[in-house]
């Protein structure tokens, strides 16, 4: 399942992207306040990089037992007293949702941010089965309003600038407002606090769950998270099943680059440990708890192409960091998971056809990887993905023709050099002042927004032998 | 290795480096047969054709001292990828063995003859663009810069956001042309914000598309190679 508008080429989206006045103005502020801020955090931070080593290190060892480890998070999260149920799929895991809201009678739920969530498209899910979910997070909850879709892992409305969500706020919550964040929040906060007391359901992600303790672990900036998991009478987590980390030390290291790298936050403002229902004596907390495991399409991955993607924490750097993201932003990818990891997500999730064109959304120039805090190499998976685009023949034929005739091309030197007096011939129409403006067909693409060099009037090669006797 | 951009588009760089090594007592051959290292067949997938590729060019090269590329993204393919595409014991030993040898030009001016002190051949102010593949590939930033900031005669500046993709990518840049042109534009508007009269970088694909896009806007910045701000019949050492 997808979302957005697949039905027009992943090329004319982003072309439409870089036309949105708004968008450009957007991205442009966030995206560089963002890459700003996580140099700086980690720039004060020396013992950041061995961090990101041990994280990765950690996320390694934790795939190679994930069984072992899971086994050890359901029998804690049991013995507190939740339930875990297991998802194979995302329907099987909106069923499971949909069960538990059913049984429970809720009419309202509210949620906390979760990608997990999107991905499994659980919110048109509940309205239909007429359960009334509402978004609690500010960026999610803005976006919801909007009927839009998160177009960042974790700044889900960056697309949108103040203005724009002043405007929605007045149209939509009949509410007076100026392009002033510190209204518009306050309003948020007020509409919400409401949704918080009349939910009897509250549904969250979860960053991270700790096997050892059984913990479910929520890192958010507006303290969403806490009420969404503290004040409904039921709460359920969705959590991927590679968010596991075995023991609290574990946790330590995560939570210590986490934040760094999403928003260059030492912490996040509420860092929430979830120990499962309320027990006697507590004063707060759910009366039942239940934690989702979704595998969709996760597991198959722990022993192929796409196992590195499993590391991913989700905190968005290597968006921000994409110069193509920075660029065309969320939504064009027409994904739940945007940019470049979102790539490799949109390949496990739906398949490599799902991404030959998203394969080459991408100048690999390899600044994510630079910036990804457990360091996936994004830019060689996406040639993997590429490669697998190539071989399983998803790729158009004219493709595959062409790269087929170049790399013939490249072992037959002498017809190789022939190239040069043939591009000679047929360039002179089309050469002025020394500088190729305009060229038809597929050449267009460059020439169009770009000059293109004349093939020289004697290669290198072609020279060599003179410059040989020079010597 | 004269990279197939080089060859075809940018011979003078080539014939420049060449007068540069000899000047520096470096014996220069030049293995004849050469065609392109095999990085856009890579890029895209096509792996077993960019194997049979690279199968070529190590056996071209295997003789050699040291291989010098005037390009970070084929230097890079060729010290990174060329190993791991080769599915036979020997063959890779082969690959291992030219990729060892291998160095891009900057790297082999300063860490190979340690060489640091050129004469200008251009006017300043210089500015320099890092090219991916040799700034996240190879992790140099630092050779070229020691040979720019050094450079007697002309005055180098840092570029905003010099660590930033142009736009290039290869093939990149005509499957999605809107896109790479957006990317490049940011980069030209901080090239001409450096004051800088030219941007210099190491890699002909990045040239091509800087180029490209100054020429298009009728700028008076130029976009050189590194071996055309060195000026290869002086000393300044």
């Amino acid at each position: 399942m997808s979302d957005g508008d697949l039905a027009t080429p992943f090329r004319e989206r982003a072309t439409r992207a870089l036309g949105d006045r708004f968008l450009q103005e957007a991205l442009t502020i966030a995206t560089t306040k963002f890459i700003t801020l996580r140099q700086e955090a980690f720039g004060d931070y020396p013992e950041g990089e061995a961090l990101r080593d041990r994280a990765r290190a950690i996320k390694e060892a934790t795939l190679q037992h994930l069984d072992e480890h899971l086994e050890r998070l359901i029998d804690n999260v049991e013995r507190r007293g939740g339930h875990v149920h297991y998802a194979s799929t995302a329907e099987d895991a909106r069923r499971i949702v949909l069960d538990i809201a059913r049984q429970s009678g809720a009419r309202l739920a509210v949620k906390s941010k979760s990608m997990a969530t999107e991905e499994i498209h659980l919110n048109e899910a509940l309205q239909a089965a007429g359960v009334t979910p509402i978004e609690t997070d500010l960026g999610e909850y803005i976006i919801q309003l909007a009927h839009e879709r998160p177009s960042h892992i974790i700044a889900p409305a960056i697309h949108k600038t103040k203005g724009q969500v002043a405007e929605l706020f007045a149209r939509e919550l009949k509410r007076e407002t100026r392009p002033d964040p510190e209204m518009l929040t306050r309003i948020a906060r007020e509409e919400l606090r409401e949704k918080f007391l009349q939910a009897d359901l509250g549904i969250t992600g979860a960053n991270f769950a700790v096997a050892e303790t059984g913990t479910v672990v929520l890192v958010t900036n507006e303290g969403n998270g806490r009420m969404a998991t503290s004040l409904p009478r039921v709460h359920v987590a969705v959590m991927g099943v590679e968010k596991v980390v075995p023991s609290m030390t574990d946790l330590a290291v995560f939570l210590a680059i986490l934040a760094k790298s999403a928003t260059g936050q030492k912490l996040s403002v509420y860092t929430s440990l979830v120990d499962g229902p309320r027990r006697g004596g507590e004063l707060e907390g759910p009366e039942e708890f239940h934690l989702v495991l979704l595998d969709n399409g996760r597991i198959k991955q722990i022993a192929g192409t796409l196992r590195e993607a499993l590391y991913c924490l989700r905190c968005g750097a290597c968006l921000n960091v994409c110069p193509v993201y920075r660029q065309i932003g969320g939504h064009a990818y027409g994904y739940t998971y945007p940019g470049p990891i979102g790539i490799l997500l949109t390949a496990m999730l739906e398949g490599p056809a799902s991404v030959k064109d998203l394969a080459h959304a991408s100048s690999l120039c390899g600044a994510c990887a630079d910036a990804c805090p457990v360091r996936i190499d994004i830019p060689r998976m996406l040639i993997e993905l590429r490669k697998d685009v190539a071989d399983k023949r998803i790729a158009p034929w004219s493709e595959r023709l062409v790269f087929g005739a170049f790399g013939w091309l490249l072992r037959h030197p002498r017809l190789y050099r022939l190239g040069a007096p043939i591009a000679r011939l047929l360039q002179r129409p089309f050469t002025r002042g020394g500088r190729i403006q305009r060229l038809p067909l597929f050449f267009g693409s460059w020439t169009r927004t770009r000059d293109l060099p004349p093939v020289a009037a004697r290669t290198f090669q072609e020279r060599w032998a003179e410059l040989e006797r020079s010597r | 290795m004269v990279t197939c951009l080089g060859d075809m588009f940018y011979p003078e760089v080539g014939e420049r480096i060449v007068r540069l090594l000899r000047r520096l007592g470096v014996t220069v051959e030049f293995p004849a047969g050469q065609t392109c290292c095999g990085l856009p067949l890579f890029n895209s997938g096509h792996h077993a054709e960019a194997a049979a590729v690279a199968r070529r060019t190590v056996s071209l090269f295997d003789g050699a001292e040291h291989v010098v590329v005037p390009s970070g993204s084929c230097a890079w393919m060729v010290k990174h990828e060329y190993p791991g595409l080769m599915a036979d014991a020997a063959g890779r030993a082969a690959a291992e063995r030219v990729s060892a040898r291998t160095s891009e030009l900057s790297q082999f001016l300063v860490n190979t003859l340690g060489r640091r002190r050129f004469h200008s051949a251009v006017e300043g102010p210089i500015t320099y663009h890092d090219s991916c593949h040799l700034l996240r590939g190879l992790h140099e930033s630092q050779s070229p810069r020691t040979l720019l900031r050094d450079l007697a005669g002309a005055r180098f500046v840092e570029l905003a956001g010099a660590d930033e993709c142009c736009g290039f990518g290869g093939s990149f840049s005509v499957r999605l042309p809107a896109v790479s042109t957006a990317i490049l534009d940011k980069k030209l508007a901080n090239v001409e914000a450096s004051g800088a009269t030219c941007v210099v970088a190491c890699d002909a694909g990045c040239l091509m598309q800087m180029r490209g896009g100054l020429s298009r806007r009728g700028s008076r910045v130029r976009a050189l190679h590194l071996a055309e701000v060195l000026d290869p019949d002086r000393d300044a050492s």
